[in-house]
């Protein structure tokens, strides 16, 4: 009570608010993927392995990137191929 | 019957020497025989926080390997003559930790005192896995700041899963322990409260220590801060704490500001 009017009459923001919010949504986040598989590392490793069969590729450049949202998430997968890909591929055609 | 406490938080830098220090003290100076044990390999500092770093001859890796009996390696404190340290290795490497070579020191200790308190390195690795591995106990010892809060809550997870007593089934009896606790910061909005931590981390409180001045002058002359000052703030909150441990019901006090009226006044046109 007091330390809310204290910071009404100093006009200032309290920052507590947002750090216990903040960690509680990291924590629960955090807490579920405990134990479970690296998601991420499994998917770059099938997309790599699904991919190489039709692509020569080199393996360090695949990047998968995960951006969490409020509502969605994004999942990246950037994948560097060689421009004579195609010709490889008639080759062995 | 004796237990195993290992004091432990992930991060560093929140108060796991001091607090081993101090509880390790107050413990023996109510009259338990107590044994802190560094288990930081190649950082090792409970030996200076306790003032016996010329005292050191051998250490934990020492007796883990064989090259020393556990009465050479433990030190005898200067001041409480039921309180010992076994320090950690400073040169050797943390791989040096064998659970086998542990698990028999931890056991050896657990016939000759009623506490070991295990001080733990910050991280996950090794060294912190060792030293929680045989616990009863655990003191987690939280700043009130984000990133020490999630250290902590990934710590919880460890002493759920990772300990002997985990993979019996059993549990390992965790306490928070809130340290460096700045009254005119969390009465100012600045700093997650009590509340706010032990919410968060679903896990019940051990005691409250002040931010204060004592911590640094008492690692500054190598002395538990329960000893060099005994009747300070952070003294009083660490003897309450290990009265909490041995199961005695404590009121816990909130440290709380202690600003005069010019004080306020000046604070608040500055502000």
């Amino acid at each position: 009570m007091s330390m809310g009017l204290l910071r009404l009459l100093r006009g200032k923001k309290a920052s507590a608010p947002v750090a216990r919010e903040r960690l509680q949504i990291l924590l629960a986040h955090e807490r579920g993927m405990r134990g479970q598989p690296d998601l991420l590392g499994v998917l770059r490793e099938e997309i790599l392995a699904v991919v190489s069969r039709h692509v020569t590729l080199d393996p360090t450049k695949v990047i998968v990137r995960l951006e969490r949202g409020d509502e969605v998430s994004t999942l990246e997968v950037d994948i560097e191929v060689p421009n004579d890909f195609e010709r490889k591929k008639v080759a062995v055609a | 019957m004796s237990k195993v406490l290992v004091v432990t938080s992930g991060k560093g830098g929140v108060g796991k020497t001091t607090t081993t220090a101090a509880l390790g003290a107050a413990l023996a100076q109510r009259g338990d025989k107590v044994v802190v044990v560094d288990f930081d390999v190649g950082l090792r500092n409970l030996d200076l926080v306790m003032g016996a770093e010329r005292r050191v001859v051998f250490d934990l890796i020492n007796v883990v390997q064989g090259v020393a009996k556990l009465p050479q390696a433990l030190i005898r404190d200067k001041r409480l003559e039921n309180l010992w340290l076994l320090p950690a290795s400073q040169t050797r490497d943390k791989d040096a930790l064998t659970e086998e070579g542990v698990g028999k020191v931890i056991d050896d200790l657990r016939g000759r005192f009623d506490w070991v308190i295990c001080d733990s390195p910050a991280g996950i690795e090794r060294g912190a896995s060792m030293a929680m591995r045989f616990a009863d106990e655990a003191v987690i010892v939280t700043n009130p700041e984000v990133s020490s809060v999630r250290d902590s809550d990934r710590i919880i997870g460890m002493l759920d899963s990772k300990t002997v007593r985990a993979e019996k089934g059993e549990r390992v009896e965790k306490h928070i322990l809130i340290t460096r606790y700045d009254p005119s910061r969390a009465a100012r909005g600045e700093m997650l409260t009590i509340d706010d931590i032990l919410e968060i981390l679903a896990t019940p409180l051990l005691g409250i220590i002040p931010e204060s001045q004592d911590v640094l002058k008492a690692s500054n002359v190598g002395t538990p801060v329960t000893l060099s000052n005994a009747d300070g703030a952070p003294a009083r909150a660490y003897m309450d704490a290990a009265k909490r441990l041995c199961g005695e019901n404590v009121t816990m006090h909130v440290p709380a500001e202690r600003r005069g009226l010019m004080d306020r006044l000046l604070r608040r046109r500055a502000a």
